[in-house]
């Protein structure tokens, strides 16, 4: 079965081999300053893998979800008290449980998409965010009765060596998004991710070819929310280092959906540049206010700019470009180094 | 036993004429959806930077009636240029891209309203006390809070004069037009852009309306954009291109998440009205996509 879709090209194992080491040899060797680490590697990749599951659900097989933050808290949650009540179960083993419990919460909030569409189904799935919040925070038992509502996160243990620095943390969680990036690529490529494609573009086409609509929209459902659990379980443990339900709010769902759109729609690389655009956006902005104004313009509004920005940039690439910024970088390829592979 | 029924009848009308308030932001939406086929996001970060703007305008001196005014010409500015910048280069793209444009553009209003007027929370006095009225208290018993009327009978009024705009004027019968074929109404000669901006504009003095109600139940702050957001499951629930839909679904949404709030939200430590009129409107939706009022959705492949 080697078909020109399912090989990969010289240049892609290049592309590959040059991102791990410059991700697990290079960064670790000469970033020294933990700020980077704590405040950008880290939120970025977490960011970055549920702007992937966003993807999943949105980008590849069309459905217009706004719930990811509350599947991130399921995620965060149940890795929580799965460290917390079962002895001996390893980091990875309760981050996998983690985002099973995630993924089969998916698939119940998914049910509605087999009906509706488009804003209907955006509000059905706001549901599934305010609904999960409200029960993590009203069932003390999720928060193993703590009751001054912020829980301080378990250290990481891997094989007896707890991982605590912000440099072991970010290998944890390159290793954990590598693999799932990974898998999301094959799976964007292979006969699922062709599936949800058809789905997106015209589900009834797609059903009259063959495809389940039922088995299709939640696996979708089931995948995006299980990179949601994952990404919500480390983004908790190793960036808020706290569990809090107001952290996994309304908020942060619109703000992993503006990394989904301005990224790409429908592209697994979107989800990087999408999320380091939405969080270095900020960085970039307080540094000018800070050294080029010298804190002549209040923060606040600094803030504010900020959303504008953010809402002017959907619209301009709503109207121009509304593939996103994984395209402007495909053409800026395609100037510069002309046709070389493909 | 009867002042347990009269405590009944007090939330259950407390919560109809709170859900008049969800109903005026219900309402801007369907206006634009009408008349454009265009689910506009941005209705409730248009209530938030009315409002603030109002405020804004007032804290600057201007008197309360001025201040209105000006808004409402803000408002029509607001509308303008959405029509120019983001629907017109967007016409003839798919409902979703739409959608995302919308929210885009609410992102825009609540930072410009943020960076313009600050983010502190203000109080805004209409004049209608937040309190009981006593002799409505005193001649049956039910405690019904002044600003509750008010909103009530504005969304009444709203309604009917819509009603009549959208029925008996040839403006409305041009915006219907243009809501059923905006291809064959441009051909005939009605003014696409006039209709875009009127009803914009129509949506932003809604909005404002909306905004001076709640701001003064709930203070003008940040925490309106989230409460507009309720207008959605109320949208679902009438139908979201019925201008009655969105008064009835505004009452059915606004009395039971109070009923809820009241009898049932004690046994699981109360909040529930944050995320049930969500769920509601997804039972909604597996029963009656359309909505109570709405008219059938047709899909042609």
């Amino acid at each position: 079965m080697s078909t020109a879709i399912s090989t990969y090209s010289k240049s892609d194992y290049i592309n590959f081999v040059v991102l791990m080491v410059l991700g697990f040899l290079v960064i670790p060797m000469t970033v020294s300053s933990d700020y980077w680490f704590t405040s950008i590697l880290i939120p970025w990749l977490c960011l970055a893998l549920a702007t992937i599951g966003q993807q999943v659900i949105m980008g590849y097989t069309g459905q217009l979800a706004l719930g990811a933050a509350g599947f991130m808290a399921a995620g965060a949650f149940a890795c929580f008290n799965l460290i917390l009540r079962v002895d001996g179960l390893p980091f990875f083993g309760a981050l996998i449980i983690s985002g099973l419990i995630a993924a089969a919460i998916g698939i119940v909030f998914g049910l509605p998409s087999l009906r509706i569409r488009g804003i209907y189904l955006m509000v059905a799935t706001l549901a599934s965010q305010f609904f999960i919040i409200w029960v993590i925070d009203k069932f003390g038992w999720f928060k193993n009765y703590d009751s001054s509502g912020i829980i301080t996160a378990q250290d990481i243990v891997i094989f007896g060596r707890p991982y605590t620095s912000p440099v072991d943390m970010y290998l944890v969680i390159l290793v954990v998004v590598t693999i799932m990036t990974i898998l999301a690529i094959n799976m964007a490529r292979g006969s699922t991710g062709r599936n949800w494609m058809a789905v997106r573009d015209m589900d009834v086409a797609a059903e009259s070819m063959g495809v389940s609509l039922l088995k299709t929209k939640l696996q979708a459902f089931a995948i995006s929310s299980f990179f949601c659990g994952v990404a919500g379980a480390l983004f908790a443990f190793t960036y808020l280092k706290s569990l809090e339900p107001v952290a996994f709010d309304i908020k942060l769902s619109f703000k992993i959906l503006f990394m989904c759109i301005l990224g790409g729609l429908g592209t697994i690389n979107g989800a990087f540049i999408g999320a380091g655009f939405i969080l270095l956006f900020p960085v970039l902005l307080n540094y000018l206010g800070n050294n080029v104004f010298h804190g002549a313009i209040d923060a606040t509004i600094i803030s504010a700019m900020e959303q504008v920005v953010f809402g002017v940039l959907m619209i301009v690439f709503m109207i121009y470009e509304p593939l996103g910024m994984a395209k402007l970088w495909e053409n800026l390829k395609q100037r510069f180094f002309k046709k070389k592979d493909n | 036993m009867g002042s347990e029924i009269l405590f009944f009848f007090e939330v259950l009308v407390g919560g109809l004429l709170a859900g008049t308030m969800y109903s005026l932001v219900a309402l801007g939406f369907v206006l634009i959806y009408k008349a454009s086929a265009t689910f506009n996001f941005a209705q409730g970060a248009m209530v938030f930077f009315a409002v603030l703007s109002f405020v804004g305008f007032m804290e600057l001196g201007l008197p309360f009636f001025f201040a209105f005014l000006v808004t409402i010409g803000l408002m029509v500015i607001v509308g303008l240029s959405t029509e120019r910048l983001v629907l017109r280069p967007l016409m003839n793209q798919s409902e979703d891209t739409l959608l995302m444009a919308t929210i885009g553009l609410g992102y825009v209003l609540e930072g410009l309203a943020q960076a313009a007027w600050g983010v502190e929370v203000r109080r805004l006095d209409l004049g209608i006390p937040d309190f009981p009225i006593m002799f409505i208290a005193d001649a049956i018993g039910i405690f019904i809070s002044a600003l509750d009327l008010t909103a009530g009978a504005v969304a009444a009024f709203m309604v009917i004069s819509l009603a009549i705009l959208f029925t008996q004027t040839k403006i409305g019968l041009g915006l219907r037009a243009v809501a059923d074929d905006p291809g064959a109404a441009s051909s005939i000669g009605i003014p696409l852009k006039h209709i875009m901006l009127l009803v914009w504009s129509a949506a932003g003095v809604v909005a404002l309306v909306a905004g001076c109600l709640w701001g003064a139940r709930a203070g003008v702050q940040f925490a309106l954009v989230d409460l507009a957001l309720k207008a959605l499951p109320v949208l679902i629930i009438g139908g979201f291109s019925s201008i009655p839909g969105a008064i009835v679904g505004g009452l059915i949404i606004g009395s039971t998440e109070k009923v809820l709030e009241v009898y049932i939200g004690p046994f699981f430590g109360g909040a529930i009205e944050g995320w049930a009129p969500y769920v509601l409107a997804v039972f909604f939706l597996l029963k009656r996509p359309e909505g109570l009022f709405g008219e059938k959705i047709i899909r042609r492949v």
